[in-house]
């Protein structure tokens, strides 16, 4: 579809990308939304699609008994799951979203079999999604030092 | 190093363990200050402590509001004294943060925890000559939604329609729904020009390192970037000899210092 | 310029009658008159009111963590080099009250603690203290702030110094430049000459005060054998230090070398015991005190001596800064040698050697750079 396609090229995820490499990806995408308070994904779901938010904000959350706690939320032009990347492919955590929510989802599937076929692709794909792996990991890790804590 | 005495004039709890006293002095003077200084406050029989000072600049009496979180036996005594309490107050000491020097620039303000209380009188001049100032990102980041300080007041300024302020919490339950996710994650989203903006840092000083590591790479020079630091204070004069930083005292040549100056002094751990 | 004074006759020769007679004038202007004596095994700074309190015939054996009293041959009354006393004990003395508080129902009236009076004369100062005590003026008296506490008993002291005749086991003035012959800063300065037969000192005056006191005492202008002998005196000092200490390239050695293994390997001899900041003639770090009576009614506060080697030192909420014993060694040797050229503009090392002398565990300070620059482990 060619709106989709405008709409994936002009993802910041994806801004820079090569054309037939969009073209490719294209092909795995479509238009999304979420209603205030509706799950994106549960945890234990098959991971089967990823998304690429435009508009609104997700919260991941994780259920305690009698609590559940927001332990991230993700903005517009972030990502929302990464557990599609690696086996056993299931959601570690919920996604909730906030507020009115528009995404791209990308099947995860026709993505990691595209990029299994083109390791070029695959390689764009790496690059692209290891710098917010890492600075989620790095963010999370501020987190738990609890910095604003009273420490005696 | 004698303090002079002032009276507690109100008492307000900003948060469960994080109180703003208003003073006035006995003698019925005022205490003129720029915003990133302190003073040195007297609980009478317990000792004394540096507290930030959370004013306004421009308003009379700004000097004399402190906002104190209880963590030892000075702070907790200051902030338990009652409003007619006599108070000692040396003061003010320190650096200033560059509320002039940023004028034509971008501002950010990014801060954390206590740290919004020696930024608040910067927000307050940022606001009262909004026309001298280009685009104004406050950035801040709390524990979580029951440990915002100024609560109120950051609500009042997020309804202004030509500022940024983005609030985020470490940690939170199900019911907040605003930002999860630590203080740093809200530079790159916050609109500003790298080349031409004064940054303004205050906070843990693990927040500050990674604030400033989020700054430079979104492309803020070190010379655009200031941090106010914390260190031990006896006297605040420059004698007792706690508040070394390499060669600087940051009781006088701080706590507000230049990133370019700092960034070589904090290379080494546990200078 | 020896020779120069001598023409002009104003380097004298006192005895020791001269000398008592020293003591004497200076006790009825109302000095407290305060020099070396003999009391639990070494050689301290304390009231003394004759020539008999001096330790004659007395010198001292320093080396790292080492320091013992030996017999001299002949009585000199300063033969020995420097004790763990220094000046500043009286010039900054180790517990100082800045002010009284008073309750009167919510009421508090503050009173200050009025600014000394007293009148320190001190005798045989030593050129690497005179160098400490200008060490020290900068510090309190020169910047923004000045200290009126220090202020007034400094500007009240009179300074007697002494040429060193021996040098100390682990002296370094010559090194560092303070010494052995003092330059400046003195009232009157003495050099001891002792001989078959003859007990003299050369007095030379440095200031009006200081040619006002001469003026009373008994005296012979200096003989040019005299001053030749005052002259060799000083040479043979100098030469005979203790210890060296290229100082040339401190700054940028110990400031670039802030990761260099010799620090862990200091740190694991250095106890933070804080004898060599208690000694050490320069150093003025201080911390302040509050106490108050149970009734909370009355409540002073005072400041008195600290030490960067304690864990209370840098501490903020949340923990000390330097929470390592690496980190506060390295923190008193950089202040020491580096960074207070920064802040003072000069080093904060007199080369007086004490805290070699009284550290337990005997660390040497010039041993330290010298391993930092030659870069070897121990």
């Amino acid at each position: 579809m060619e709106g989709l396609e405008r709409i994936v090229r002009e993802h910041p995820f994806f801004a820079g990308m090569k054309e037939e490499f969009l073209e490719l990806i294209s092909s795995c995408a479509k238009n999304v939304r979420f209603e205030a308070g509706e799950y994106v994904f549960r945890e234990g779901q098959p991971a089967d699609q990823f998304y690429l938010l435009r508009s609104g904000r997700v919260a991941i959350q994780l259920s305690a008994p009698e609590r559940v706690l927001t332990v991230q939320t993700v903005g517009e032009d972030e990502i929302v799951g990464a557990s599609w990347l690696v086996p056993p492919y299931r959601w570690g955590f919920d996604a909730k979203a906030l507020e009115l929510s528009r995404a791209i989802a990308m099947d995860a599937a026709c993505l990691r079999g595209k990029c299994e076929g083109d390791h070029d692709l695959g390689y764009e794909m790496m690059k692209r999604f290891m710098p917010v792996l890492i600075q989620r990991l790095h963010a999370t890790r501020l987190q738990i030092l609890d910095v604003y804590g009273v420490h005696n | 190093m004698v303090p002079r005495i002032a009276r507690v004039r109100r008492r307000q709890r900003d948060l469960k363990d994080v109180w703003t006293l208003d003073l006035e002095m006995e003698d019925g003077s005022d205490l003129a200050f720029k915003a990133g200084q302190f003073n040195m406050l007297t609980a009478f029989g317990v000792g004394e402590a540096p507290i930030s000072i959370s004013g306004d600049p421009a308003k009379p009496g700004g000097g004399l509001v402190h906002t104190i979180r209880e963590v030892g036996a000075v702070s907790g005594a200051l902030a338990r004294l009652t409003p007619g309490s006599a108070i000692g107050v040396r003061g003010p000491f320190g650096t200033e943060w560059p509320v002039a020097e940023a004028r034509g620039s971008d501002v950010v303000v990014l801060t954390g925890g206590l740290g919004l209380a020696p930024l608040r009188g910067v927000i307050y001049s940022l606001l009262a000559n909004r026309r001298h100032y280009g685009k104004i990102a406050l950035l801040y980041g709390a524990r979580g939604p029951d440990e915002i300080l100024f609560r109120s007041e950051l609500e009042k300024w997020r309804c202004m329609l030509d500022i940024e302020l983005l609030v985020t919490v470490d940690h939170a339950e199900s019911d907040w729904h605003g930002s999860v996710g630590v203080v740093t994650t809200l530079v790159p989203r916050a609109d500003f020009d790298p080349d031409h903006t004064i940054a303004m840092v205050c906070g843990p000083e693990i927040m500050m390192r990674f604030g400033i590591a989020a700054l430079r790479d979104k492309g803020v020079s070190d010379q655009s970037i200031y941090v106010s630091m914390e260190r031990s204070m006896k006297c605040a004069i420059g004698l007792c000899g706690h508040c070394q930083l390499g060669p600087v005292f940051v009781c006088k040549d701080g706590p507000v210092f230049r990133n370019d100056q700092l960034a070589p002094l904090m290379a080494a751990k546990e200078r | 310029m020896d020779q120069d004074r001598a023409r002009t006759g104003q380097i004298s020769t006192i005895d020791t009658k001269g000398l008592q007679a020293l003591l004497d004038v200076l006790a009825e202007r109302g000095y407290r008159v305060v020099g070396p004596t003999l009391r639990d095994q070494a050689i301290v700074y304390d009231d003394i009111k004759t020539v008999k309190d001096l330790p004659a015939g007395w010198t001292d054996k320093q080396d790292g963590g080492r320091y013992s009293l030996a017999r001299r041959s002949d009585g000199a009354l300063f033969g020995y080099a420097v004790g763990p006393h220094s000046w500043k004990r009286f010039l900054w003395p180790p517990v100082q009250q800045l002010f009284r508080a008073t309750r009167e129902g919510d009421a508090v009236k503050v009173t200050a603690e009025p600014a000394a009076t007293e009148r320190f004369a001190f005798i045989g100062v030593r050129a690497c203290e005179l160098h400490a005590i200008e060490i020290q003026d900068e510090v309190f008296m020169n910047g923004a702030m000045s200290d009126s506490h220090y202020r007034s008993r400094r500007e009240n002291a009179f300074l007697v110094a002494v040429n060193c005749g021996t040098a100390g086991g682990t002296c370094f003035c010559v090194s560092m430049k303070t010494g052995p012959k003092a330059e400046r800063g003195f009232d009157l300065a003495l050099t001891e000459l002792v001989a078959a037969g003859k007990h003299l000192f050369t007095i030379e005056t440095g200031s009006d005060k200081g040619r006002e006191i001469l003026a009373a005492l008994p005296r012979q202008p200096a003989k040019q054998e005299d001053l030749a002998a005052a002259e060799a005196v000083v040479e043979k000092t100098a030469a005979s230090m203790g210890r060296t200490m290229r100082t040339d390239d401190l700054h940028e050695l110990l400031l670039g070398n802030l990761d260099h293994p010799r620090w862990d390997q200091v740190a694991e001899r250095c106890m933070s015991c804080a004898n060599c900041t208690m000694v050490c003639p320069t150093c003025f770090c201080m911390t302040v005190e509050e106490t108050s009576d149970l009734a909370g009614v009355e409540s002073s506060r005072s400041r008195r001596w600290d030490s960067c080697f304690t864990m209370d030192h840098s501490y903020v909420h949340g923990g000390s800064v330097r929470a390592s014993a690496k980190s506060r060694y390295r923190q008193w040797l950089t202040h020491k040698l580096a960074t207070w050229i920064d802040q003072f503009g000069s080093s904060g090392c007199v080369g007086c050697g004490r805290c070699i002398t009284w550290c337990p565990v005997g660390i040497d300070i010039t041993e330290e750079v010298a391993a930092i620059r030659d870069g070897r482990p121990r």
